[in-house]
């Protein structure tokens, strides 16, 4: 659905200046129907990405397709078939959230405007408001109905930037639900968020960029990788000789006692969890709860990032 | 031409609901038509509309040719007021493009635009004929208002006939909607600078410092406004026009509004 091959923007902030450059050398797939997070700090080109990916800026060097489209030479086609979300998304504050829709339904060439704006204003609860002003609504609205306006031409690729940005937790949970509804109906997703619960929920696969990709996978994946999976297992007494017993055990990787617990790194939970039980309980271990260890996406986007860091600050030095 | 017509319809839903806005494009024409009409009814009630010919420029005398010296007093008079009036063409569209392209700024409304399928072309032309059209409409039908009002006045037959002359026709006619698109670009490439609207306001009204010109030299004598000098200004406004709609082009390309207007 998104192919991008080497894309690249460099800005020249003035003459005689070196250029910035914002994105280099992304490369990556996107595929129908997923949602794909794409996260990185302030400033890693995250937005200069998504506008490229639009058509409204060009890139320096490298190129994508865009549902089988190409940038710089299908630029109208593009912007016809995605939506976007932008990070700010201003609204003509003096104008009605009806007269808001209509402007862009008239200018993506909607069928049936008026019936589109309608559908849209009543899904996100705006419809009661239709003939306020935009300016008199509160954050959460102006964010719903900037979310209408990206959706109101039926695209089939949605570009989402920071679309739960300062909203409160019911209005966040509402955008979110209905990112949850878009995707059921097969739409392909690029969701940029500093929101990495977020992304957690809804995203597929992530990426994690900070002017280069650093890795693109799936959360599970991501945590595996660097954390491996492991096994809490709570006990009523913990007698510290069980923990080179369990280390003995050859599916085993690694163990720590923590208070009244042991965490265990384990290949294959499913498979091993049980030997570990049983040997546990034939030492004269009471065993209270077993759970499976989940780091959060934080921690794995933070040891990413901070990896990244260092491996620049590296080349620097 | 439906996303231009689009563009236009917001331009004025939005930009008309700002009184400021309103307030320019409403009450200077109908300023510019009454008070030189008024004027000159006053003058006629105290005696004053023939005046004397030593309020005149010689050069502007002699170029009465057949006019009686008091039609000639009154055409100088009126000639005045309607280069006054000209001020219509280039106040209006600076208004309405300032506070049209700083308030896309300023609310950051302009990003979501450019990301439909618009072309930079149908945008730019949308804003600028949103800013022209009322600018024109205003003239147009404040110089027709002077035209049928005026001999109620107390306006000799003969000066009348001057008002409907080729050399206000064409002022009219064609320098008029030529000074509305010099306004309008230049508002646009000052907006693209400024965040506030008043600002870019004040700084596009540079605009209106050749027209001064017009009525200063009118005044003392050096210029004769005449069918020469109304094509000469509307052939130098057409070049300028040329010169600015390229360069508001350049500036209205979607990377250069979203990378470098701050």
């Amino acid at each position: 659905m998104i192919h991008i091959e080497a894309l690249t923007k460099q800005f020249n902030p003035r003459k005689n200046q070196a250029p910035i450059t914002a994105v280099e050398d992304l490369s990556l797939d996107v595929r129908q129907g997923e949602v794909f997070g794409f996260l990185g700090p302030n400033g890693a080109g995250k937005t200069t990405t998504v506008r490229m990916l639009t058509s409204l800026i060009a890139p320096t060097r490298g190129t994508a397709t865009i549902n089988g489209l190409r940038l710089g030479q299908d630029d109208t086609a593009i912007r016809r078939c995605v939506g976007i979300l932008t990070e700010t998304p201003g609204m003509y504050d003096r104008l009605s959230a009806e007269k808001n829709l209509m402007i862009f339904a008239n200018l993506y060439g909607v069928k049936d405007p008026a019936g589109q704006v309608q559908k849209y204003l009543r899904m996100l609860g705006l419809w009661e408001r239709r003939l306020d002003e935009v300016g008199s609504f509160s954050k959460g609205m102006r964010q719903k109905l900037a979310i209408a306006r990206c959706i109101l031409h039926e695209p089939q690729i949605l570009f989402l930037d920071e679309p739960t940005s300062g909203l409160d937790p019911e209005a966040a949970r509402l955008v979110r639900d209905f990112i949850e509804e878009l995707k059921a109906e097969g739409r392909t997703i690029f969701l940029c968020t500093h929101n990495l619960d977020e992304a957690d929920r809804l995203c597929e696969r992530i990426a994690i960029f900070k002017t280069r990709l650093i890795t693109v996978d799936s959360p599970r994946n991501l945590r595996e990788q660097l954390y491996g999976r492991k096994v809490v297992v709570h006990l009523r007494m913990l007698d510290p000789a069980w923990v080179p017993l369990l280390n003995d055990l050859s599916f085993v990787r690694q163990v720590q006692a923590m208070d009244n617990k042991l965490v265990v790194s384990l290949e294959h939970p499913e498979e091993q969890n049980p030997v570990l039980i049983r040997t546990l309980v034939q030492q004269g271990a009471d065993i209270q709860f077993v759970g499976e260890l989940r780091h959060s996406l934080e921690d794995v986007y933070l040891s990413l990032i901070r990896s990244s860091n260092g491996g620049a600050e590296e080349k620097q030095s | 031409m439906n996303n231009i017509k689009t563009i236009i319809d917001k331009e004025w839903l939005e930009v008309f609901k700002n009184r400021f806005v309103l307030f320019t494009v409403m009450l200077l024409p109908v300023l510019f038509t009454i008070l030189p009409l008024v004027m000159l009814f006053a003058m006629r009630s105290s005696g004053e509309l023939t005046g004397s010919t030593t309020d005149v420029p010689p050069s502007f005398m002699a170029a009465c040719g057949n006019l009686a010296p008091e039609d000639c007093i009154q055409v100088f008079m009126i000639n005045q007021f309607l280069l006054m009036f000209m001020l219509l063409p280039l106040a209006i569209p600076v208004a309405i493009a300032a506070y049209s392209v700083v308030g896309e700024k300023t609310t950051r409304s302009l990003e979501p635009l450019l990301a439909t399928p618009i072309t930079t072309v149908e945008l730019l032309a949308g804003k600028s004929a949103a800013a022209v059209i009322p600018a024109i409409a205003a003239t147009w039908v404040g110089f027709l208002v002077f035209v049928l009002t005026s001999p109620l006045v107390g306006i000799r037959p003969a000066v009348h006939a001057e008002i409907l002359s080729p050399t206000w026709l064409i002022a009219i006619g064609i320098v008029g909607p030529l000074m509305a698109v010099m306004a309008v670009n230049f508002a646009l490439i000052v907006s693209s600078r400024v965040n506030d609207p008043r600002a870019a306001e004040q700084i596009s009204m540079v605009v209106i410092v050749p027209l001064l010109g017009l009525i200063f030299g009118q005044i003392a004598g050096v210029l004769v406004l005449n069918v020469q000098l109304m094509v000469s200004v509307a052939i130098g406004i057409a070049v300028v026009d040329v010169a600015l709609i390229y360069l508001g082009a350049r500036l209205f390309q979607r990377e250069v509004i979203l990378t470098r207007w701050k």
